[in-house]
């Protein structure tokens, strides 16, 4: 790109010269070639503009690089919209792609012209290639215009039943788009989330729980018949949506099963060093001793997530680590220590929020890091944030054992030139000091030593440590004040000179000979000192004047007056309570002859204690748990429930393994008739394709991973098993769902008849039933090549009791709705009286969707009746169950229809189909090659014996030994293509290409057969 | 209405000198001057390093890397774990490194169309979609100087025209139809050695990590394994995607199909129990005198259980305390450097002979009239071994399955200085 002339250097001038904020503001380094800024700005975009209008996809390449190249440097190129929205249909998969990124930058900004763009996605959504479909929904769902809600709502939807779990996948990454556009989808969303997480593919478990926590993570329920897949699935899943479904996970936990931790709190944190090492005993026998037993659910989600701590992805360990800190018993957490020592070793950044997380861990549980003591050991080259992270953690790990070794440490990083850093380090000691009495003593010299430090920062923060220090040793330690007051001079820190006045006054007493004097000093440089340590002069004047007011009645008097009339008012206010506090005076009254209990009572020694403390009420691994404040969004992790609710609520039915005998079964259903609407069929449809296409690519998968890999193939197996268990669940459902697609189509209607006319336009696409609107674009429908006069038996006349019925399939389109087959009967009274009042009665499937014939008022003895019906197979060659119905009786028939009577004919010429088969490749293939039978080898005869087992149109070709034959499925309109190659020695290669993964080798079989036969 | 919308929100690119030189936004677009806070906390920091990750400003959360000296800056709207962030980030920034070389700048200006069209692909409403390197790269095709050229005359474009089944297959991270005419199969397995060493020249800690890189060029879909002599050496494991669990926890055998071209098999943490050989020492002498504006330094390397193996590419560098005004240096071999404003001194060694010991000495001159620096320097050390992993680790054998061809495989052992310190 850079060679020609179009990189981003050369245009939009010095881009060093664009400040933040300018971003519209026209800027160029032509400005001094005569031209006015303005006339240069214009004039670039004029020719961006021709550019994208001319024919050359060059020309318009190049105007599309440009402009991306300003969208990135934040320059706005909103005006180019119009001439950019036209090119969305390019051919030219690059400038198509740039159009995109455009569209979805722009398209908020531009709502009425985005609209135009809108039918080229729609068509792109019914393409037969998945990967096109699965863009078409990314890009569609990214534009962010409320009018199309509907629209994308209705692209879900039908995205989510998808074939294709890529589709699936987009769909709901799309979900997510729509409701932070329009947050009153919500309960559509809810249905579709609650469809997309039975799913069983991989690709979709991460997206949908990301999904659902961004839309309903209330809706704990819909997680439970899932909970044992998405277990079971983890470890196949990218590691994107390992991390949301871990998160997830955590949160479904803490509802669901019992606190692991009762008997735990026996062990306290000292012997917890001890336990640590027997660890892998424990956890043998640990179940046995105690009466907790734990849910094996729960125990399955721990197993499972185990082997993810070995993920290269950092996000996915610390997702772990979490789980296992939240959720396992606490013997078993040590298992998560190594991984997240390792993570140190990663990226600054990662080891900032890695090490926060030990942070808080290590003040509850020492004894998990302190074996990994030393990989906290600062190193000069570490940023700031990290060194004090570390050192908080050596903090904490500290204990009567490992102090020295952690002191000989910090007398290192002392002296570290990093002065913040050092300061941090005389904190640390502090706190060691505080939290192990046997090392207070060491630990005070050591700070004693430290105030003779040339740097002042060093020495301040050791005068303030020490203060803290001697206020909880309240014993002997007049020396070190004494120490302290020499260097009173040379300290200039404010905090520190404030830190020794208030010492001086708290232990006055100890220092009677000394404090006065420091006194002295302060009153001769009060006026020139900082706030705070006029304050502790104050401080030290009053508990002075209370104790020894023989030598300090008149420098008191003095400092208060100097404070009188300071110009802060804090130290006047001061000043003033102090006075009526201790000069005794006839208003004072009661409060002075309290005084000297009030200034010199007895102080609680300060706590020194981590900023990590109470970090541990967020969830490990959060935002908010970093940032320590509660994040828009956090979910509060729930306390362990006492009784832990039904744990039946996770089984999955077990159902019987035979695939096919749910659409076939005798479970015909003996209750009330469903309604039959438009919806039903289509959702039942999608399902059953979606079925087939995981069965086949899951055999797929296992081919390819045979020969090894223990791992997937139970993954495999169980998903396997798990599929055989959710198939019974369509029934159910198709009650809920036609009742809400039928509501969008409504609602689609009346959201176009308000918007601009501009609209109306496209609107026609949209409303086009869609199977037949994409296959239109590309083939017509014609007549059948030839009707095969065989017709079958439907219903004998011995069981029908006289009555006698045939089928046979006409293969004309049908006419009551394009999606179906159909069927012509002929019935026949053969009987002695009339038959009356012949219908249809129940069907199975009950959403079984059937144009029926009108009821047949009576049918005399001897006559016959051809009557049509309108049979949706939905593209299987699952039977049709129904009741043919007479006044008297009810007979139950089917009707099984051969996988070639589900096709329509299509003509198109030698060159799309050639196109369309290049789409068609890989899994959507089926061949064979068989020994023609010596009659078939020329044209007529192979046309024929095609045409006899399916339903397909011919298409012209050019060589005389391939043939080719072109359908579409009845149903969905997906297209079928059937080319017959012969070769020398009667041999030919049968190729059928269709999406229809089930339906081509069913076809292949009956070719096989018809074409191979003498 | 707006909702607070999960996951990466934005990005800007920001370079050391402040400014903004590309942003990219996913869903609506937030105004850079959400920046400012990120500029405010950069002037806080004292090092570029220093910049906090995490920066919480009043509506959004910045999470923000540091690499090649740019700050690559997300924005986030809500709770979001900030790893995952991260991660993704440092994916970003290797992707870029991939495909262009370098992360530079002005590499990533030069090539802004395809930087956009990377991001596009691999955020979709910023939840990572696409980022393993072989998916994207048959998306977006990597620009080299040819196809510039064969681009420019022929029009046609970088990106890809097949689409990418790598997504929807069960092998995600490897391309269908491979092929090579010469099959070849590489690891280098690189140890890194990190270690602190105080004045007295005892070893307060140290440790060894290592990783397998490998560059696997075969055709098809070959299936490998690979053992190791011992591999109770490794202490803590993390695998690419692609290497099976179970085996490795069965058998410690590393089973896998491997991506296509470069990729990192393996990392590992050897156990801390087993004491750590170091191959080098450090003779230092650097004092200061009260009162003198003069400061002597001396400085002598050597080798030391190296296993016959020489030491070579060594480096030294050392921050001198600030009082510092120059050194007066007399290197024995290499070249040094002392930079006076940054105060950083950096000594080139070379290779290490052991029959001639490679030194520094010299004087260092110091700010007149100031006091004593009371901090002595800490010395870093980089070096490299060659042929020889540190821990002792070795491969046994490496096989394949699953293909007819014999491919050539070749296995590489380094050693090297990983955040390796001597306190003086």
């Amino acid at each position: 790109m850079s060679t020609n002339n179009l990189s981003y250097n050369d245009q939009g001038g010095s881009d060093s010269a664009v400040e933040v904020g300018q971003e519209t503001t026209p800027t160029s380094s032509n400005a001094g070639a005569g031209f006015g800024l303005f006339s240069t700005n214009f004039k670039k975009n004029d020719d961006l503009k021709e550019m994208l209008e001319s024919n050359k996809d060059s020309l318009k390449l190049d105007a599309m690089k440009r402009i991306i190249a300003l969208i990135a440097k934040g320059k706005n190129a909103s005006e180019l919209f119009p001439a950019v929205v036209k090119n969305v249909a390019s051919k030219n998969i690059e400038l198509k792609k740039l159009v995109y990124v455009y569209l979805v930058r722009y398209a908020e900004e531009q709502q009425d012209l985005a609209l135009l763009s809108i039918s080229t996605f729609q068509r792109a959504l019914k393409d037969p290639n998945q990967l096109i479909r699965a863009s078409a929904l990314r890009v569609l769902s990214s534009i962010r215009v409320p009018i199309i809600v509907p629209i994308m709502m209705l692209a879900i939807k039908e995205a989510a039943s998808d074939m294709s779990p890529y589709v699936r996948k987009t769909s709901a990454h799309a979900i997510q788009k729509l409701y932070s556009l329009d947050p009153d989808q919500k309960e559509h969303l809810i249905e579709v989330i609650d469809k997309l997480l039975k799913d069983k593919s991989t690709l979709v478990a991460g997206s949908v729980v990301m999904a659902f926590e961004e839309v309903c993570p209330d809706r704990i329920d819909l997680i439970h018949k899932n909970y044992r897949k998405l277990c079971n699935l983890l470890v196949d899943v990218e590691e994107w949506g390992q991390v949301v479904i871990i998160t997830m996970l955590t949160r479904y936990a803490r509802t669901q099963f019992t606190s692991p931790w009762k008997e735990d709190g026996l062990f306290d944190e000292n012997s917890e060093t001890a336990f640590y090492e027997s660890d892998e005993k424990k956890t043998k026998n640990g179940d046995e001793k105690k009466s907790y037993m734990m849910d094996p659910d729960h125990r399955l989600l721990l197993r499972n997530t185990k082997p993810l701590l070995q993920s290269r992805n950092t996000a996915v360990v610390v997702s772990v680590a979490q789980l296992y800190w939240h959720l396992a018993p606490k013997h078993e957490v040590g298992v998560i220590t190594k991984s997240l020592v390792r993570l140190l070793r990663s990226h600054r950044e990662v080891q900032y929020v890695v090490l926060q997380n030990i942070a808080t861990m290590s003040i509850q549980r020492k004894g998990m890091f302190e074996p990994y003591m030393k990989s906290f050991y600062v190193r000069s080259t570490d940023a700031t944030h990290i060194k004090s992270l570390k050192l908080e953690i050596l903090t904490s790990l500290a204990n009567e054992a490992n102090i020295s070794t952690i002191l000989r440490e910090f007398q290192t990083y002392v002296k570290s030139q990093d002065k913040q850093f050092a300061a941090g380090t005389i904190q640390a000691i502090g706190r060691c000091a505080t939290n192990i009495s046997e090392v207070t003593d060491t630990c005070l010299q050591g700070l004693v030593l430290l105030l003779s430090n040339r740097d002042e920062t060093v020495v301040a923060e050791s005068v303030v440590v020490i203060k803290k220090l001697l206020q909880t040793q309240p014993t002997q330690h007049s020396d070190i004040i004494k120490h302290m007051a020499k260097l009173f001079d040379n300290i200039a820190v404010p905090m520190a000179r404030a830190s020794i006045l208030w010492l001086m006054g708290e232990y006055c007493e100890r220092v009677p000979q000394i404090a006065p004097d420091v006194l002295r000093k302060m009153a001769k440089s009060f006026t020139s000192e900082e706030d705070i340590v006029k304050l502790q002069t104050v401080n030290l004047a009053a508990k002075l004047y209370l104790t020894n007011s023989k030598q300090t009645k008149l420098l008191t008097q003095y400092i208060l007056n100097l404070g009188k009339y300071d110009q802060n008012y804090d130290i006047r206010d001061r000043t003033r309570f102090i006075r009526q506090l201790i000069v005794p005076n006839e208003k004072s009254g009661a409060l002075g002859k309290y005084a000297r209990r009030i200034l010199l009572a007895p102080k609680p020694a300060p706590v020194l204690e981590s900023t990590y403390k109470d970090r541990d009420r967020y969830q490990l691994g959060t935002l908010s748990h970093t940032i320590n404040t509660k994040a828009s969004g956090y979910l509060e992790l729930s306390d362990w429930p006492a009784v832990a609710p039904d744990q039946s609520v996770r089984n999955v039915e077990v159902i019987e393994p035979v695939r096919r005998s749910i659409f076939t079964s005798t479970a015909r259903s003996r209750s009330s008739p469903r309604p039959y609407t438009k919806g039903g069929h289509d959702q039942f449809r999608h399902f059953n394709t979606a079925e087939s296409d995981e069965e086949k690519s899951s055999s797929q998968s296992s081919e390819e991973s045979d020969k090894s890999s223990s791992q997937s193939e139970k993954s495999s197996s169980e998903s396997d098993s798990e599929q055989k268990k959710t198939t019974k669940k369509p029934p159910q459902k198709k009650t809920v769902k036609p009742t809400a697609k039928d509501r969008y189509y409504n609602e689609l209607f009346n959201t176009y008849s308000c918007v601009p006319v501009s609209l109306s336009l496209f609107s026609l696409c949209i409303l086009t039933p869609c199977p037949l609107s994409c296959a239109a674009l590309l083939l017509q429908v014609s007549g059948p090549a030839f009707v095969p006069e065989k017709s079958h038996d439907l219903l004998h006349r011995m069981t029908g009791k006289g009555l006698s019925a045939q089928y046979q399939f006409p293969r004309q389109p049908c006419l009551y709705q394009p999606t179906m087959v159909s069927v012509q009967i002929s019935l026949t009274n053969t009987t002695d009286h009339p038959l009356e009042q012949i219908h249809i009665g129940d069907r199975d499937p009950t959403g079984l969707d059937m144009h029926c014939f009108n009821a047949i008022e009576c049918l005399l003895p001897e006559a016959s009746v051809t009557v049509s019906l309108g049979v949706d197979f939905n593209d299987s060659t699952q039977a049709a169950n129904f009741q043919l119905c007479t006044k008297e009786d009810q007979f139950s028939v089917s009707i099984q229809p051969a996988v070639g009577e589900l096709f329509l004919p299509a003509t198109m010429t030698e060159q799309d189909f050639r196109k369309e088969q290049g789409k068609l490749l890989g899994m959507n293939e089926s061949s064979a090659t068989i020994t023609m039978a010596a009659e078939n080898t020329t044209r007529q005869p192979i046309s024929r014996q095609v045409a006899t087992v399916a339903n397909l149109g011919v298409v012209p070709s050019g060589q005389d030994n391939i043939h080719r034959f072109a359908g579409k499925t009845a149903s969905s309109g997906a297209l079928v293509l059937v080319t017959v190659e012969l070769r020398e020695l009667s041999a030919a290669l049968i190729t059928i290409n269709t999406e229809k993964s089930v339906m081509g080798p069913m076809l292949l079989r009956d070719l096989k057969r018809a074409l191979a036969r003498a | 209405m707006q909702f607070p919308a999960k996951m990466i929100h934005s990005l800007f690119l920001v370079n050391s000198s402040g400014d903004i030189f590309l942003e990219k936004h996913w869903k609506s677009v937030v105004s850079r001057s959400v920046c400012d806070y990120f500029f405010e906390a950069q002037e806080r920091a004292s090092e570029p390093e220093n910049v906090p990750p995490v920066i919480p400003t009043p509506h959004h959360y910045l999470i923000s890397v540091l690499r090649h000296r740019i700050y690559f800056v997300a924005v986030i709207q809500s709770e979001v774990p900030p790893l995952f962030v991260i991660e993704f980030l440092h994916r970003v920034v290797d992707t870029f490194q991939d495909y262009f070389g370098v992360c530079t700048e002005a590499a990533i200006k030069d090539n802004v169309v395809v930087v956009y069209e990377l991001l596009e692909e691999m955020l979709d409403n910023g939840f990572p979609l696409a980022t393993e390197s072989n998916i994207l790269k048959e998306l977006i095709k990597p620009p080299t100087i040819l196809r510039t050229v064969v681009n420019t005359i022929t029009g046609s474009t970088n990106v890809g025209e097949q689409l990418p089944t790598g997504q929807l297959s069960v092998v995600p991270w490897r391309r269908t139809g491979v092929k090579y005419t010469n099959n070849e199969a590489y690891f280098d397995v690189v140890e890194e050695i990190d270690a602190i060493i105080d004045k007295s020249g005892s070893t307060i800690t140290a440790e060894i990590q290592g990783v397998i890189d490998a560059c696997v060029k075969l055709t098809g879909m070959p299936d490998l394994t690979l053992s190791f002599m011992n591999p109770r050496l490794l202490d803590d494991v993390s695998f690419h995607p692609c290497v099976r669990f179970k085996r490795w926890e069965a058998e410690r055998i590393l089973s896998f199909i491997p991506p296509d071209g470069n990729f990192r098999l393996l990392s590992y943490h050897v156990s801390c129990q087993n004491l750590v050989a170091i191959p080098v020492y450090v003779k230092h002498n650097i004092t200061f005198r009260e009162g003198s504006s003069q400061g002597r330094f001396e400085l002598t390397l050597g080798p030391k259980q190296t296993m016959g193996k020489g030491l070579e590419a060594v480096l030294i560098s050392s921050q001198l305390p600030r009082g510092v005004l120059n050194t007066n240096l007399n290197p024995s071999q290499g070249t040094y450097n002392f930079d006076p404003v940054t105060k950083l001194l950096s000594w080139d060694v070379g290779k290490i002979n052991p029959q001639k010991l490679p030194s520094l000495k010299g004087s260092m001159s110091l700010q007149a009239g100031a006091s004593k620096p009371d901090e002595n320097p800490t010395i870093n050390i980089q070096f490299k071994i060659q042929q020889s992993a540190l821990s002792g680790l070795k491969v046994n054998r490496l096989d394949m399955y699953g293909e007819k061809y014999k491919p050539f495989k070749g296995i590489k052992y380094m050693t090297k200085a990983g955040k390796f310190q001597v306190r003086t």
